[in-house]
């Protein structure tokens, strides 16, 4: 079937099964990898992307569903060489160790920030509770975000945690 | 993970789906795809043509109709749950929303979907049921209305035949109050219901008048409390009573055990669950 929907900005037109998932559009039509399929069964949330302005999991949803949509991966965040302040974030408070489920974290995160800009400790491990991480335990995971929702109101980070006190 | 090869129709007009419906042998209804395409990637489930509401205009809305709030059949989990019509009148349904799935599923999936899937954890058939809601049908023959109480058969079975697409889910503005309470699979309010109850009741001259009680996974389906409801009106609502009302939760349930509890553990919690949403929904009324 044809689909035709924007992905990070730019057009994409293809002819697709009705059983292709969106996962796979973007992974295999598009070579945007940077999407992963993890559990596959609709928990682990590595599969996030943003459609239409809301996160939803890529490995459960046809790509016939979405057709005509606007869909941002992890590949649309950064702008002109420069990291988003959620990326930044992940790197500036070591929100990862093996990076599997980093993309849709982030992605989930973007969704998160986009609709409160002040999150709560709370807020943050309610709002990543589709995404699950194996390595970290989330604690790196909601300083990240933390730097992000600090970064994207203009204000200083908090400073990370193993610098507090170390003097 | 693919599901098997099937044809897909994405029909414009609610006629046009009901008429799909009605001319195809094993057509199966899509909205959010939250539970249907789960079951299909892991083969479960193999519908030969899958027909796509998605795109029908006119059912995203929730609509205050007087005396009743109607909400379409793709309306999302998160657009129940924050809604503030639905939060004044049926908070029960705006809780068990908001703790269905997880964001991206609450973003994806859909109320009525949640309803005619009718898991037998699943958060929001409960409230449907406690609140009295009425379900609407659509088919290639009509439109017809059920009764939450006569709406849920059996496991993953309700009243809705093959034709029938349930169009939307129809709350009554009926006064007193809702809440609803729930032990999740993965602690708090996470994930499918261990066990979970649903409430409504009114209070009038210091006494409860009215009061549905219903509970989910702990039989197979969700299951009105009727002997809790009856135990409860009359009373003054006090924690003494509510308490007493509550031990008689599972009466006419058959508990099952699973992955999640033992038959004796989920039982208690059903009790526990009823207990507190019955104390919040007498605080809200009162």
């Amino acid at each position: 079937m044809h689909v035709s929907l924007t992905v990070n900005g730019q057009r994409a037109v293809t002819d697709v099964e009705p059983r292709t998932l969106l996962v796979h559009l973007l992974r295999e039509e598009l070579g945007l990898t940077g999407t992963h399929v993890g559990c596959d069964t609709s928990y682990c949330g590595a599969c996030t992307v943003i459609l239409d302005g809301k996160t939803v999991k890529s490995c459960t949803m046809l790509a016939v569903q979405a057709q005509g949509a606007e869909v941002t991966t992890i590949e649309g965040l950064a702008a002109n060489g420069d990291l988003h302040p959620v990326q930044e974030g992940f790197w500036e408070r070591h929100g990862l160790q093996c990076g599997f489920c980093t993309p849709g974290m982030i992605m989930s995160a973007v969704g998160l920030l986009s609709e409160n800009g002040s999150p709560s400790e709370g807020e943050i491990r309610h709002g990543l509770e589709g995404n699950l991480c194996r390595c970290t335990g989330y604690h790196n995971i909601v300083r990240a975000v933390e730097y992000a929702a600090a970064k994207m109101r203009g204000e200083e980070p908090p400073a990370p945690e193993w610098e507090e006190g170390s003097a | 993970m693919y599901p098997r090869s099937f044809e897909y129709v994405s029909p414009g007009s609610l006629d046009e789906a009901t008429s799909v419906l009605a001319s195809t042998e094993g057509a199966k209804v899509l909205a959010g795809g939250m539970s249907l395409l789960p079951l299909m990637k892991l083969r479960l489930f193999s519908p030969d043509v899958l027909v796509d509401i998605g795109r029908i205009p006119g059912l995203s809305s929730i609509e205050d109709r007087g005396d009743h709030l109607a909400i379409g059949a793709m309306v999302s989990h998160a657009a129940t749950a924050s809604d503030s019509s639905i939060a004044e009148h049926a908070a029960a349904l705006a809780t068990a929303a908001s703790w269905t799935g997880d964001v991206q599923v609450r973003n994806q999936g859909t109320t009525c979907g949640s309803i005619a899937h009718a898991d037998i954890a699943a958060d929001q058939p409960s409230a449907a049921l406690a609140l009295g809601a009425t379900m609407v049908a659509a088919s290639a023959g009509g439109v017809r209305e059920i009764a939450a109480s006569d709406f849920f058969v059996d496991t993953l079975t309700t009243a809705l035949g093959p034709g029938e697409i349930l169009t939307e889910v129809r709350i009554p503005k009926q006064g007193g109050a809702s809440a609803y309470e729930k032990l999740g699979r993965r602690g708090g309010h996470t994930d499918y219901a261990v066990a979970g109850a649903a409430v409504w009741l009114d209070v009038s001259d210091g006494a409860v008048s009215s009061a549905r009680v219903a509970l989910t996974g702990v039989g197979a389906k969700p299951t009105l409390a009727e002997g809790v409801a009856e135990a409860l009106i009359g009373t003054d609502g006090s924690d003494a009573a509510i308490a007493e009302a509550s031990e008689r939760a599972l009466e006419g349930v058959t508990v099952l055990d699973d992955l999640f509890g033992t038959v004796e553990y989920k039982a208690h919690l059903a009790k526990v669950m009823t207990r507190r949403a019955l104390q919040q929904a007498v605080a809200a009324a009162t």
